[in-house]
């Protein structure tokens, strides 16, 4: 079951700069206030953000590979999908995710709560 | 909730077993649990009794659970208390004090007690045995025992069964002369047949043990200390201990005093109730289950976990069978296992015999319908797990018998999986035991892959998938699902690697994105990117399409992500030779970035670890030496010895020659990382042989070339390809082999796998005889990958995006 994406408390939205600072479909950190959140720049154009650190063992998910809307950790290849957070083949917990998108001027606005949290 | 009361008689192996079990299923917080343990101790391992009689044991080892065990689960031990009756209508014990308890659940596990055959001479006027006079059941019997021995010349064991044979062992490494009596005419003969009976005696003979069999005891002798056993033909044997261990009998008097239906033992339907009280249960060696009584331990096991089920209510419906049952004799020195029949019934029954007298080996196997109905295995060290196994699972043999009788067949892995427990770690990159992948088969995965991917076996370093295989196999009674997918070169692509390449080269897809648009539907997949990037530069060279993103880490910045995130360097010091001048770099930007830590390489280099990504391209630049590549799928570094210069026995230039493999080779592609070493002369102080190329130089200026060696988490001595004639030769073949395995082997498949898979002999016509006519093509494709060479390291002073080199762009706009 997949759930459903509810911003909890719209807030105004932070702006992370342009979306150029992410190379084509890779992901960077970048930071929210007082939280560092990996942003991912697919090569379709989507664009997502999600928790800094692998929950497996802390891995910088920022350096990660995505693809097909996914996304793998570099330290032991846990996936998880980029949209909801949730782990895919493994009983991690789900990562963290954030409502994002690129302004017509081509920057990266966030929202500051964090999407609903997602159930499976 | 108020708890109900449980009540186990009985502190031996089955009733203590038993409240381990209800324990650990949750029963702790249902039942107010009380234990009355006739010995005066809390519960040990009965089995080991044989082992501390011998000395290899002591009796304070064998405990399982001391007395403060029973306080700290909240269990009431009554020890040394004996059980005496039961008011079945008033649901209540009672013992020996006056100890009066109340029950709503009633266990007895009294097991079972010595049977001393009618004889004179055994007890004095108190009706206790005589001083020198033992049983054979209790850790006190064993340490009055081990006491009397210390005294004691010579003993005669009354009994040649499985328990008289194990203290005779004992006694006799106590030093003392040591006869056994038996009444058949041969030993154990309710588990062996007259064969392996005589084998065995020979072979306790050897140790020392004198027997004497068909022999009747009618008294043991003396007056106030034991002299000797007299039998019935008037015969008699001097000694001054005497040892009877003629068997053993249902302890069941609490049962019948109660009004329990009692035959040989307490007699018990399949939920292990009494047949006429539901709340009363037996189990263990004093319970009779479908007119059979059980003397071995793993029944007792089975009927305490199935009881607890019932009992806590997490399987009320949980029935017990019966069991299969087989043991093994705990004597030093010899082995023995029996399973089942010791005889065929009739002539359909196929029986497998192998007889070596001069060894005293003897394996016998009675088949019934393809499975293993009877075995009894002497001396044989090897092939008893897994008979045992096959037995106990009813599994069906191979057509080929001598398989399991001594596990010839070809390709038998060194570790037999089927005879694992179920706790046996398997994957040891992910800690994953065997146990977790059987509930994952049984759970429905049925191919490697699903099995994999759902318990991460096999996905670390890789080395255990043939075993998660074979456990797949095992576990899924032949119903193992052939996965189309483990032919693809990725997962996100659905072709195999020639269908792949071929398809890569005739629609010209040069980049990874473009596989995915012409070939996956325009669906990307994160886990393909990597091997797919892989593929295409062995392909297309120069002319690849580089999309960075289709990189792991590693390759994004050439250095090796380490578990904080922070990253190693490893500088190219060619053959292992280093300078005065490299260290003092080396250890200047080691100390001016603060490397975590400074480590000599198993490759002969020296990695800094612990740099951050930021001051890779300063770390870098101030080394001013190349890349190593410790970091990715690619030739790595050529280990070599000291060589002639110096060494007084080389007979080839292993370093020159090492520091040119490494200048040719450096950088360059592979399906895996490629490691080489080369030694000087045949003491192969590089180890080259374990390599994935290796080249050892032998006298007359030759030099053998070693391809598929491994020393990782696989273990395998190379292959020899060819023997070349010169320094030339060496890098011409090596290129040659590497160049037929970046187009030939999978993904991550190193150079022993596909050693492996395509065979010496094969790689031999093709790279030597050239019976593909291939050679040329292949010796023009590695030139031109060693030509393509560029040093990875160079673009820290001319990164690629702006943000290679830096994981947390300063964020440039205002906040909201």
């Amino acid at each position: 079951m997949t759930g459903s994406r509810v911003i909890t408390k719209p807030s105004q939205p932070h702006d992370l700069g342009p979306i150029e600072q992410i190379p084509l479909g890779e992901g960077r950190l970048l930071r929210m206030g007082p939280v560092s959140v990996a942003v991912f720049r697919a090569r379709d154009g989507g664009v997502f953000a999600t928790q800094a650190v692998c929950p497996h063992r802390g891995g910088p998910l920022a350096d990660g590979i995505i693809g097909g809307g996914n996304l793998q950790c570099p330290l032991h290849g846990y996936t998880f999908e980029l949209s909801t957070g949730r782990p895919l083949g493994n009983d991690c917990n789900a990562l963290k995710t954030y409502a994002v998108r690129v302004t017509e001027q081509g920057h990266i606005l966030i929202a500051m709560e964090s999407a609903g949290e997602q159930t499976t | 909730m108020t708890k109900q009361k449980l009540v186990v008689v009985g502190n031996g192996m089955a009733g203590a077993r038993l409240v381990e079990e209800v324990l650990s299923k949750g029963g702790g917080d249902q039942f107010e649990i009380s234990v009355f343990g006739e010995e005066p101790h809390g519960n040990y391992n009965r089995i080991l009794l044989s082992g501390v009689l011998a000395g290899t044991h002591s009796g304070e080892n064998i405990f399982i659970n001391p007395l403060e065990w029973y306080e700290k689960n909240n269990v009431k031990l009554y020890a040394g208390v004996r059980a005496i009756g039961v008011d079945r209508n008033a649901k209540t014990l009672f013992a020996a004090g006056g100890h009066v308890v109340r029950y709503d659940k009633l266990v007895i596990a009294t097991g079972s007690e010595p049977f001393v055959p009618p004889m004179d001479g055994l007890y004095d006027e108190d009706g206790a045995f005589r001083r020198g006079i033992f049983v054979f059941r209790t850790l006190d019997d064993t340490e009055q025992m081990i006491e009397h021995a210390t005294t004691a010349r010579s003993a005669v064991v009354i009994g040649g069964g499985l328990l008289g044979l194990e203290a005779a062992r004992g006694l006799l490494s106590r030093g003392l002369d040591v006869h056994v009596v038996h009444l058949a005419a041969y030993l154990m003969e309710s588990q062996l047949d007259s064969l392996a009976g005589d084998l065995l005696q020979g072979t306790l003979e050897e140790m020392g043990v004198t027997f004497h069999l068909e022999k009747m005891t009618a008294a043991v002798t003396g007056e106030d200390r034991v002299t000797g056993v007299r039998f019935r033909d008037d015969s008699e044997i001097p000694c001054d201990m005497v040892v009877i261990s003629a068997g053993i009998r249902p302890n069941t008097d609490i049962a019948r005093i109660s009004g329990l239906n009692v035959r040989r033992g307490i007699m018990v339907n399949d939920d292990l109730a009494c047949r006429n009280d539901p709340n009363i249960y037996a189990i263990g060696e004093c319970a009779e289950h479908r007119n059979v009584t059980y003397g071995l331990v793993s029944p007792l096991w089975e009927q305490a976990s199935i009881l607890a089920d019932r009992l806590t209510g997490r399987a009320p419906q949980a029935r017990y069978l019966g069991s299969k049952v087989s043991t093994k004799l705990k004597v030093m020195g010899v082995d023995l296992a029996v399973a089942g029949v010791k005889e065929a019934r009739d002539e359909d029954d196929e029986v497998v015999t192998y007889v070596e007298p001069g060894q005293r080996i003897y394996k016998k196997l009675i088949v019934r319908d393809g499975q293993i109905v009877g075995a009894i295995l002497l001396n044989d060290g090897i092939s008893s797990p897994r008979l045992l196994q096959a037995f106990d699972r009813d599994e069906i043999l191979p057509a080929n018998r001598a398989e399991l009788l001594f596990g010839i067949t070809a390709g038998l892995p060194a570790v037999d999986v089927a005879s694992m427990p179920d706790d046996a770690q398997i994957c040891n990159c992910n800690g994953v035991s065997k146990g977790q992948i059987i509930a994952a088969v049984n759970a429905g995965r049925r191919s490697l892959k699903a099995v994999c991917d759902a318990t991460r076996a096999g996905t670390g370093c890789g080395s255990c998938r043939p075993q998660v295989q074979e456990i797949l196999e095992f576990a899924s009674d032949g119903l193992v699902a052939e996965d189309p997918s483990a032919h693809y070169y990725v997962q996100g692509v659905p072709l195999s690697k020639p269908e792949l390449v071929e398809a890569v080269k005739s629609m010209e897809l040069k980049s990874v994105s473009s596989v995915f648009n012409a070939l996956a539907g325009g669906r990307e997949d994160v886990g393909s990117k990597v091997g797919l990037a892989s593929l295409l530069k062995t392909v297309w060279g120069s002319e690849y399409e580089d999309e960075r993103d289709a990189r792991f880490i590693n390759d994004r910045v050439h250095a090796n992500v380490q578990r904080d995130g922070t990253f190693s360097v490893v500088p190219r010091i060619y053959g292992g030779i280093t300078s005065p001048d490299e260290l003092r770099r080396i250890a200047d930007v080691a100390e001016k970035y603060q490397a975590g830590m400074v480590k000599i390489t198993g490759g002969q280099r020296i990695d800094l670890l612990g740099i951050p990504k930021e001051h890779l391209p300063d770390v870098w630049r101030e080394l001013d030496m190349p890349s190593g590549h410790a970091y990715t799928k690619a030739f790595r570094t050529c280990k070599t010895c000291v060589g002639t210069d110096f060494c007084r026995f080389g007979l080839g230039d292993s370093t020159t020659l090492g520091i040119n493999i490494e200048k040719r080779f450096q950088g360059i592609e592979m399906p895996h990382k490629v490691k080489m070493a080369v030694s000087g002369c045949p003491r192969n102080c590089a180890e080259a042989t374990v390599k994935d190329v290796g080249v050892v130089a032998i006298e007359g200026g030759k030099w053998e070339i070693y391809v598929g060696g491994a020393a990782g988490a696989s273990v395998r001595k190379g292959d020899v390809l060819c023997v070349a004639d010169s320094p030339e030769d060496v890098l011409k073949y090596m290129g040659r082999f590497l160049q037929y395995y970046r187009e030939n082997a999978k993904y991550m498949e190193r150079t022993y796998g596909f050693l492996e898979r395509v065979g010496v002999e094969r790689l031999r016509e093709v790279l030597m005889d050239d019976v593909e006519g291939l050679c040329d093509r292949l010796d023009e494709d590695i030139q031109a990958a060693v030509e393509a060479y560029f040093d990875p390291w160079k673009e820290g002073q001319n990164p690629v995006h702006q943000n290679q080199f830096v994981t947390a762009p300063a964020t440039a706009a205002a906040e909201g």
